[in-house]
């Protein structure tokens, strides 16, 4: 048998004809011979009924767009396995950030931390007619941070970004942050210490770890994180 | 340039392509200072790469040319580029959707009517320059590589606005396509190493491509690709697939320098590639064809004279660098290239007064609120989701790989039949928040025009030549390759209006250099 029925819990919200919130059940008709990922349902769902709203693009988990919280958990639609889901599956818009309609959540907060940690290379050196040269091994150093796709799964399974979204930087962002003090052709290290260096910016992060447990690239935030305060501590010494 | 001339199948205009690599080192060093995360080389240069189609020597042998941060180039060098806008403080209408262009009496571009998503108000742009950088239109077919947004929406607001679109009969079938799922995987796994295998096991390519073997032109590896299954060499229960085999490269290789397609195999085919080959199958990737443009990144009108206000880079313009068949790495070339180009261009036009704010004609709007307003009153239609389906399938099965004179023109009928249920598509979300059943319904607007251009174009044109490939015009000793440069040495132009097709000829003048004569292609 390769087709069966499954459950959905989806939350539902349109401001322009709901009161409220609500959970809506459905059952779908799921052929697992063509449907592998989540975002296949939701296709299927969606071709039923057109006002199920959800953001997707590129179905292959490099454009982050279609983050959710599935089953408790923040994951990517396009990359998760629908035959690992436990049943009712239920989704829900990414936690911490305003819903504007049904799982869409509306990203201000999360692209202005982004922005508050400068995520571009500052070198005010004389630009040289080549590259600027890096070993393989200063290269590396990038690895695990500059395949961040800015989904949003990190930051919003964060019980300190929940509390604090205007003033946490939030996993997201300081993974970023460090992809930039790490880079050896960034001339800002100090700089963006100095700018970390701040009781809520840096600092609520208190290593719960929920974000290296969602991100659905595999990258550890936490590590990244843990590199910033120990390059404060080192150079307060 | 030879390369991208050779593998443009001489549709390329020589002027655009020295320009393009011309520039090539400049944009590319620009973009490492920018923040580009490179692959490094022991001295701590770019890491280069082979390619398919990148050769030494007017084709003698291959060479290592493709610049590359792993497998991940694309999504490096957007991140690079936003984070460049982010520093320079640029302002973006964030999922805003253009809807149409406004153009006045005189043709001049004057900027474009746009829907906010967040609060369905639509808003006019009044603009002294308009650059499209939109992107193509993978999703006319039902098995492609491109996302969901790659709808078209620059050609289809360009055509609308009656602006001809260029050489859209070209479209590529990239080899290596993840069989069922349709997702890519780079080119780099060949370059690294990678070989195509049959049912047999045999490296098939050295039939047909004895020089560059996995490494020829897309176009070409697609077609001994499609043959090899035609002819029941495929591979898995239905034979509809070959693989892609890394198994015998050394696994740190994989990790360091194909960390992101190991990924992609296993969430998409459940394999890992350093146990066992990749399933994969040619799938529409690239868009050739576009608005047509020049190597100012100047959009157009049919005698070559700019339209006013109007630019274009990347996959949306046709300059034309990519012909019949572009070569791989040449589309991030083409759109950091010509990106540059067409501001430098605005800055220009801007400077020496060509272009200035005008007044916008009085009914500048009408045509997109009639649209809108049919759209929310419709009754009684075309599901959408149904007719882009129909659209996809039908696009596939008679604009495929290898094409046949009966099953283009049926296809023309069918896509005309299908235009009509697109004018009447039909939603049942109203609402004004978000509303991503209007959004497709949109998208689909634009994929039609596409689709028409497409499909017209190449039932018009009765030669083969580079991703073109018909039964037609087989391979004869007059015409080798099918490929005929007395008739069809020349560009396509597609009219909305009325389906009219023009042509016009294609630059064989460089801008400094010798005119590369036209050649038979061979790899």
């Amino acid at each position: 048998m390769t087709t069966s029925t499954m459950q959905f819990k989806i939350y539902r919200y349109d401001p322009d004809k709901d009161n409220a919130p609500y959970m809506q059940d459905i059952s779908v008709e799921v052929d697992f011979s063509i449907d592998r990922k989540l975002l296949d349902i939701l296709t299927r769902l969606k071709a039923k009924d057109d006002t199920l709203s959800y953001r997707r693009s590129c179905r292959e988990g490099i454009c982050g767009s279609d983050a959710m919280n599935i089953n408790g958990k923040n994951g990517l639609a396009c990359l998760t396995e629908i035959k690992d889901l436990k049943q009712p599956v239920v989704l829900r818009p990414l936690p911490g950030l305003p819903v504007i309609r049904d799982l869409i959540v509306d990203m201000t907060q999360f692209f202005k931390q982004y922005h508050s940690i400068k995520p571009y290379l500052i070198n005010e050196g004389p630009r040289p007619e080549r590259e600027r040269l890096q070993s393989p091994e200063e290269r590396e150093e990038l690895n695990g941070l500059y395949e961040c796709i800015l989904c949003a799964c990190c930051s919003t399974s964060c019980p300190s970004f929940w509390w604090n979204p205007d003033k946490f930087v939030g996993p997201a962002g300081l993974l970023n942050a460090y992809r930039f003090i790490a880079d050896t052709r960034d001339q800002a290290t100090n700089e963006r210490l100095d700018d970390l260096e701040d009781p809520y910016r840096l600092f609520r992060c208190h290593s719960i770890m929920n974000c290296v447990d969602v991100c659905p690239k595999g990258l550890n935030p936490t590590r990244a994180i843990g590199k910033i305060k120990e390059m404060m501590v080192r150079r307060a010494i | 340039m030879y390369d991208t001339v050779k593998g443009s199948d001489w549709l390329g205009d020589q002027d655009a392509i020295e320009y393009m690599c011309r520039m090539a080192p400049e944009v590319v060093v620009e973009l490492e200072h920018f923040g580009m995360p490179f692959d490094r080389t022991d001295e701590g240069k770019i890491y280069q790469r082979p390619f398919g189609g990148h050769m030494s020597n007017f084709g003698e042998k291959p060479v290592r040319r493709a610049c590359a941060a792993a497998d991940r180039t694309g999504h490096a060098m957007l991140h690079a580029l936003y984070q460049r806008n982010v520093r320079a403080n640029t302002q973006f209408f964030v999922e805003w959707m253009a809807l149409d262009l406004i153009r006045d009496d005189s043709g001049q571009v004057l900027g474009v009517i746009a829907l906010e998503m967040e609060t369905g108000e639509v808003v006019a742009f009044h603009a002294k320059a308009t650059v499209f950088a939109t992107g193509g239109a993978g999703r006319i077919f039902y098995s492609s590589t491109n996302a969901f947004i790659n709808t078209g929406d620059g050609l289809g607001m360009a055509a609308r606005a009656g602006i001809a679109l260029e050489d859209m009969e070209f479209w590529q079938f990239h080899p290596t396509g993840v069989a069922g799922a349709g997702v890519l995987i780079t080119e780099g796994v060949r370059g690294e190493g990678g070989i195509l295998r049959n049912s047999a096991n045999e490296r098939f390519m050295e039939r047909y491509a004895p020089n560059a073997k996995d490494l020829a032109s897309r176009d070409v590896v697609s077609r001994a690709m499609v043959t090899e299954i035609n002819e029941g060499r495929g591979c898995g229960p239905n034979k509809d697939f070959v693989l892609l085999d890394i198994t015998h490269l050394d696994p740190a290789t994989i990790m360091k320098r194909l960390p992101g397609i190991r990924e992609i195999s296993i969430q998409f085919a459940g394999i890992d590639p350093i146990k066992a080959p990749i399933p994969v199958v040619p799938t529409c990737h690239y868009q050739m064809g576009g608005v047509p443009t020049n190597y100012k990144g100047q959009v157009v009108a049919d005698d070559g004279t700019p339209v006013k206000g109007f630019y274009a880079a990347g996959e949306v313009a046709c300059a034309s660098v990519h012909g019949a068949n572009r070569l791989g790495t040449n589309s991030l070339l083409d759109l950091l290239v010509f990106g540059k180009s067409s501001g430098d261009s605005v800055i220009d036009d801007l400077k020496s007064g060509t272009i200035g704010l005008k007044e916008l004609p009085v009914d500048y709007a009408e045509r997109t609120m009639a649209r809108l307003n049919r759209l929310n009153t419709q009754t009684g239609g075309a599901d959408v989701n149904a007719t882009r389906l129909e659209l996809q399938r039908t696009m596939q099965k008679h604009c495929g790989v290898f094409r046949f004179k009966d099953m283009l023109s049926e296809g023309v009928a069918k896509i005309l039949d299908i235009e009509k249920a697109v004018a009447r598509t039909e939603i049942k979300d109203k609402s004004q928040v978000w509303n991503t059943a209007r959004v497709e319904a949109l998208e689909l607007d634009n994929l039609i025009e596409v689709a028409k251009a497409t499909m017209i174009s190449a039932e018009a044109r009765k030669e083969s030549r580079g991703a073109h490939v018909r039964d037609d015009a087989p391979d004869t000793a007059a015409n080798p390759n099918g490929r005929d440069d007395i008739n069809w040495h020349k560009h396509t132009l597609w009219h909305r209006d009325a389906n009219r097709l023009d042509y016009k000829p294609v630059i064989m003048k460089p801008l400094s250099v010798e005119s590369i004569a036209l050649k038979t292609r061979s790899y």
